[in-house]
């Protein structure tokens, strides 16, 4: 599926402004799309009121499922399979289960958090990236505004977006190619 | 995020007052430990035991000696001054690796790992004494005649191990391993109490260099520590694991005794610098540890599982089907509240960050790797004698009290702060 759709770009020079305003900008009700900078901003997060991620919980269900699939594996094989005396001890024995089903708890863990990671975040192999203003990656602070999905007006935003600090604002077309 | 603690105001100045009230409730519980203790005694005295019963089962398990109520006495005294010693030396190890590391998020609350390692000198001292009363209860290998080829008790597996198990040379590493420790754990509070008072780093570098030196010698000496008093109550035994086994069993009682010493500092007003991201990282390391002693727990029992040597078995099979079953409860308690509860409690990040699950856990944990050492050291000693009574409760009373007063009143005696620590600004900022 791919869309059009109309963003507003504000460009911020200072990460301090920026950090201020998101709080002050969402508050006069627009709702922001996402913000990109050249580096990690403490607190930036929890100031664009950003949910916690539900990966670990992904990881969990991931890993027992791990669990479950080594020990069935083993117990299948060397159970009922083709069951064979190794040192003595019993067809299907416990300690033994232990090494293989922490390897594969961990592995189907990593895997599946990564995989859930990629398709949540529309990062498949190959996807065009979508770059709001390629100064993001070099010395200014790029905040995005979905004109879609706010109610205010196109110059209302970008008059709230320039009296919070930004230095300049600019209208973006975005084809947006979405899996989920 | 939401939580209080979070945007408080910051105070670094600040001192700790040891509370007459919980002093004087800490020498009451002392009172009612000795008198636990001596109450203890006296039932293991005059109690009907079947004494008769047990040698014949204690001979047959490899000691000819016949049970001795002493050494169910000595054992317990034993056992509560490794494991608190334990903890006393994890707390200067604390501190170390947090040097090394060149660590900030630990800086602000360095002072409270600091203060355990006073407790040393008071163990060290008690360890030789009860070596020389009590060491023939503990430790089979004490006995002379086992080194004497014309005695029919001669041992020729324990005579091999003279050159390395004799009292001599077992006296000179006991001394060894606490004056290392405790001296550079003096060095170590001095740059650090000297440093509150001039700005200079230097005192800094010092630190990391005598944490460098510190770790290399608690390397060596946490293994051989381990093997003298612990390892070495099963004689004919051996284990290349045990001396990691017994150390990830002291990191997280130590680990459990920071965090639990930081909640209740933080409950009764203190440490405004530490917020839900310095807990969550106390209780990422007591998750992390929990699991890390699991796993060299696990690595030690599937070897000799697999292998399924007669010599080395015997470890586990006095512990599972030994002494009528005595332990075998225990054993498999011991891995619940040792790896499952810790693991399944502390799994979700808020588990970490709240202040009720960490005490819960830390408390757990503690009783948890107490009874980790009562069944190393057990078995080996009072076998289908052992037993949880007024001794065992009392002694234990004991030890803690006197541990929480000399931590609390070394505490007292320095600022709870370090507050010249050049980490501690990424500290006060510290979030994950």
């Amino acid at each position: 599926m791919e869309t059009n759709k109309r963003y507003l770009v504000g460009v911020f020079d200072d990460e301090d402004v920026l950090l201020k305003s998101v709080k002050k900008i969402r508050n006069s009700g627009v709702k922001i799309h996402e913000v990109y900078t050249p580096f990690p901003i403490h607190g930036l997060d929890e100031a664009l009121g950003y949910k916690r991620s539900r990966l670990p919980i992904a990881a969990f269900l991931f890993g027992i499922t791990g669990t479950t699939c080594a020990v069935a594996m083993i117990s299948l094989m060397l159970g009922y399979d083709w069951p064979m005396i190794i040192g003595g001890k019993p067809f299907v024995p416990i300690p033994d289960l232990v090494p293989v089903s922490f390897e594969l708890t961990v592995l189907f863990a990593a895997l599946g958090m990564v995989a859930t990671f990629l398709i949540t975040n529309n990062l498949w192999p190959g996807k065009k990236p979508i770059l709001f203003d390629s100064r993001s990656t070099d010395n200014k602070f790029i905040m995005a505004v979905d004109l879609s999905k706010n109610k205010l007006a196109s110059d209302e935003i970008t008059s709230i977006l320039r009296n919070f600090g930004a230095t300049e604002v600019n209208t973006k077309l975005v084809e947006e190619e979405v899996v989920v | 995020m939401a939580d209080s603690t979070h945007h408080a105001p910051i105070v670094l100045d600040e001192h700790y007052t040891f509370p007459p009230l919980v002093r004087r409730n800490l020498f009451i519980a002392i009172g009612i430990g000795l008198l636990l203790f001596i109450a203890g005694i006296l039932l293991l005295i005059y109690a009907p035991h079947e004494a008769a019963h047990g040698a014949e089962e204690g001979a047959a398990a490899g000691g000819e000696h016949h049970f001795r109520w002493q050494s169910r006495l000595w054992t317990n005294l034993w056992l509560n001054n490794v494991y608190f010693t334990g903890i006393a030396a994890i707390g200067i190890f604390f501190v170390a690796v947090q040097y090394v590391a060149y660590a900030g998020w630990s800086s602000g609350i360095k002072r409270i790992p600091e203060a355990f390692g006073n407790f040393l000198p008071i163990t060290g001292v008690l360890m030789i004494i009860y070596f020389f009363l009590g060491g023939h209860d503990i430790f089979h290998w004490t006995h002379e005649y086992l080194y004497d080829t014309a005695d029919p008790r001669y041992d020729e597996i324990i005579a091999g191990k003279k050159g390395f198990l004799n009292t001599p040379f077992y006296l000179f590493r006991m001394v060894f391993y606490f004056a290392a420790w405790y001296i550079l754990y003096r060095l170590l509070r001095k740059e650090s109490l000297q440093e509150d008072l001039t700005k200079d780093v230097r005192h800094y570098d010092k630190s990391i260099v005598l944490s460098a030196i510190f770790i290399v010698i608690f390397a060596v000496t946490s293994s051989t520590s381990a093997w003298d008093w612990v390892l070495s109550i099963d004689t004919h035994w051996f284990s290349t694991m045990f001396g990691w086994y017994v150390f990830a069993s002291w990191f997280v009682a130590g680990l459990a005794t920071i965090t639990l010493t930081v909640v209740f500092l933080k409950e009764a007003g203190y440490l405004s610098i530490v917020n839900q991201n310095h807990l969550h990282d106390l209780g990422k390391f007591m998750f992390a540890f929990s699991i890390f002693w699991t796993y060299v727990w696990f690595a030690q029992f599937l070897l000799i599982y697999y292998a399924n040597i007669p010599e080395e078995t015997i470890y586990f099979i006095e512990r599972l089907h030994g002494y009528n079953g005595t332990y075998k409860g225990l054993f498999f308690i011991n891995i619940f509240i040792n790896f499952l509860f810790p693991f399944l409690v502390l799994m979700t990040r808020d588990a970490k960050r709240h202040m009720i699950f960490l005490k819960i856990v830390s408390i757990v944990l503690l009783v948890g790797h107490w009874l980790d050492f009562y069944l190393m050291m057990m078995p080996g000693t009072v076998g289908e004698n052992a037993g949880f009574g007024p001794l065992e409760i009392g002694i234990v009373m004991i030890y803690a009290s006197a541990f929480i007063l000399v931590v609390a009143t070394t505490l007292s005696k320095a600022p709870l702060i370090a507050k010249n620590h050049p980490m501690l600004e990424e500290s006060i900022h510290h979030e994950i």
